[in-house]
């Protein structure tokens, strides 16, 4: 009876725990079509950055195992367009907003925290510092401790909402990069973003996608994304963490609270299923009422390691 | 309309050449889809293979409820769908995309389609011939088997002219082929394509050399058929400058001049 989801991430209060991945609901309009978005904690909106970007030619996905392929090339609109848009359409239906913005250097995370600075209904900023897809791989923040210190640092200076660093499993030791983010002042971590991937198609002997390489999401990586988690939550319990990659389902959203999260993301499930968000919120109060769990803070990195 | 998703009964499955027909029951999407729009179905439910495939509309009984689509089974999920009999269930999201514009005053019209993307022409020839209109198609494929006839477009339109690559039905030659000689004849006011993307890049160069504008469905891979995870864009130029847009939300039909082909 009673259940009570609602959770504070880094300041911001949440009414439950179940929010969207960027770049996979875009900023809500067009979900909202299928699902109610005041049903859901936040809406975490697809990467900006502080000018417009085409991003890259097709083809720019593929279906795999479990999963698929993408390379995008963070295409946006640019931070401004965005604010002015899609930030004051989800302001005026009361629906949290979580912003996502990236960029090649640190003047460009900050460019785009200062054009955001202000914006009605926006609860918390996400910094893409892990996208595969940019140009310069080399480039990918989340690959090293220090780059990941300095433009936290800077983007947290520059912020009046709490900060979040979205980081790549695609690192040796991820609690290295997550305790750089945290030293330098992240209020949070959200994790994971897509592992890079590659697929070819045997007939063609192409790529199947024409960056060659790009982001593998879905259930394919659900695996990796509970293990980086629970090596991050065990390292650092008092940061929060927006869980994401391959949810689905109630008890994929279950698994992440036990490995550490306090968050989780919905992402590529909303392509095949695009009531999925809405689903799991609803079912996830309907989870902890069947359970006995009164909050979820009981079952928060409670998972059991025998042996 | 908005789009809905459904889990819907399969009221008949048909084979026709090397073609499948799949018609469903699904009386919202039958009353609010337009020609040129598409259906993103699940193609393997609980399994490996997550996203939907889209499929053009190939009919629509508003009436008795029903909407249709015409498939070539060449691989995983078309094989899935051509293996469906009466009665078992399928999961749809739709109708999806932008059909084709219909809205200007009936006048005379050309369709040229390819191979199964005849099968939305038809949908559209029905429509046209509705408001009024003369249309005139060119229909064509590789072989016979692979040649989509239906007697809807046979009594929709004034005129079919029939080429395959091979001959064995109408004439030897492409599309494109007969295509000069039908816009001298008809003058059509627009010429409206669906086929495969070489296929429509040929389409849109003959009706651009005509100065006759051209109306083209395109099939760009698709995760998520609702605009969200942009991995289905096509390049356009508009106003001198290059966009991305969405295949699934700003198409699948654009403007055949406007298209920058790769
Ligand atoms: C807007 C839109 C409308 C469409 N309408 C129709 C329609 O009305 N009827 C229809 O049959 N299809 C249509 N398609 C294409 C349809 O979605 C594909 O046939 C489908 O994606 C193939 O799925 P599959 O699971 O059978 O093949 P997969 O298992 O995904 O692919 C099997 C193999 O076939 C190759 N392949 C994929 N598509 C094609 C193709 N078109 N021709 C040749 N090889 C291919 C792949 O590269 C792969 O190697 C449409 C696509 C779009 C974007
Ligand atoms: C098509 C697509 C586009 C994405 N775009 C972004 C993006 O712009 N910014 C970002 O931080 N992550 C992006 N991601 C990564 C997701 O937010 C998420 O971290 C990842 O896909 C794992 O979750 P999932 O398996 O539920 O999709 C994208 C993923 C996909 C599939
Ligand atoms: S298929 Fe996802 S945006 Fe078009």
């Amino acid at each position: 009876m009673g259940v009570d989801l609602a959770i504070t991430l880094g300041g911001a209060r949440l009414a439950n725990p179940i929010v969207t991945a960027s770049g996979c609901f875009g900023s809500g309009k067009e979900m909202s079509r299928f699902v109610d978005l005041r049903s859901l904690g936040a809406v975490v909106c697809k990467t900006v950055t502080p000018e417009p970007r085409l991003g890259i030619s097709p083809p720019r996905g593929a279906e795999t195992a479990s999963g698929m392929l993408n390379a995008i090339g963070l295409q946006n609109p640019g931070v401004a367009a965005f604010r002015e848009g899609d930030l004051v359409w989800l302001a005026e239906r009361n629906v949290p907003a979580i912003a996502s913005v990236g960029g090649h250097s640190v003047a460009d995370y900050v460019r785009c925290i200062e054009a955001l600075r202000g914006a009605a209904g926006l609860v918390a900023i996400e910094l893409n510092l892990s996208c595969p897809n940019l140009e310069d791989r080399g480039f990918m923040f989340a690959l090293s401790a220090e780059r990941t210190a300095e433009v936290t640092a800077a983007a947290r200076a520059a912020s009046d909402v709490p900060v979040f660093c979205k980081l790549s499993p695609d690192v040796t030791d991820i609690v290295a990069i997550a305790e750089a983010a945290t030293g330098a002042g992240a209020d949070g971590l959200s994790l994971i973003n897509t592992t890079l991937g590659m697929a070819i198609d045997p007939l063609t002997f192409r790529a199947k996608l024409s960056t060659g390489t790009g982001g593998l999401s879905g259930p394919a990586i659900k695996p990796i994304a509970v293990r980086c988690i629970w090596q991050v939550h065990r390292a650092l319990p008092h940061v929060p963490i927006i869980g994401m990659g391959g949810i689905a389902g109630v008890e994929d959203a279950v698994e992440m609270i036990l490995a550490g999260a306090t968050a989780v993301a919905v992402g590529t499930a909303n392509f095949y299923d695009p009531t999925a968000t809405e689903t799991i919120a609803r079912a996830l109060a309907d989870f902890c009422e069947a359970h006995g769990i009164a909050s979820l803070d009981e079952i928060r990195g409670q998972v059991k390691i025998e042996g | 309309m908005n789009p809905v998703i459904r889990l819907a009964p399969v009221v008949s499955a048909s084979r026709f050449g090397a073609y499948r027909e799949l018609t469903i029951e699904a009386p919202e999407m039958a009353a609010g889809a337009r020609p040129g729009q598409f259906l993103n179905i699940c193609i393997q439910p609980g399994g490996a293979h997550l996203l939907r495939r889209p499929f053009s509309i190939a009919r629509a009984d508003r009436d008795g409820g029903t909407v249709s689509i015409v498939f070539d089974p060449i691989g995983l999920g078309t094989q899935w769908l051509g293996a469906r009999e009466k009665a078992d269930i399928v999961d749809v999201v739709g109708p999806l995309g932008h059909g084709f514009d219909v809205t200007a005053d009936p006048g005379v019209d050309l369709l040229v389609g390819g191979g199964y993307g005849t099968a939305a022409l038809a949908f559209l020839a029905a429509e046209l011939e509705a408001r009024g209109g003369e249309v005139h198609a060119i229909v064509g494929a590789r072989s016979r088997a692979r040649l989509y006839e239906d007697t809807i477009l046979d009594e929709s339109c004034a005129s079919i002219a029939v080429v395959t690559d091979d001959g064995t039905a109408g004439v030897q030659g492409l599309v494109t082929d007969p295509m000069p000689e039908m816009i001298k004849r008809f003058a059509p006011r627009v010429v409206f394509g669906c086929g495969p993307m070489p296929m429509l890049r040929a389409t849109a160069a003959v009706a651009a050399d005509a100065g006759v504008p051209s109306q083209l469905a395109v099939e760009e891979f698709m995760a998520c058929g609702v605009g969200v995870c942009w991995t289905c864009i096509l390049p356009v130029r508009a106003n001198g400058s290059l966009k991305h847009l969405r295949s699934c939300t700003d198409g699948p039909v654009f403007d055949g001049e406007a298209i920058a082909w790769a």
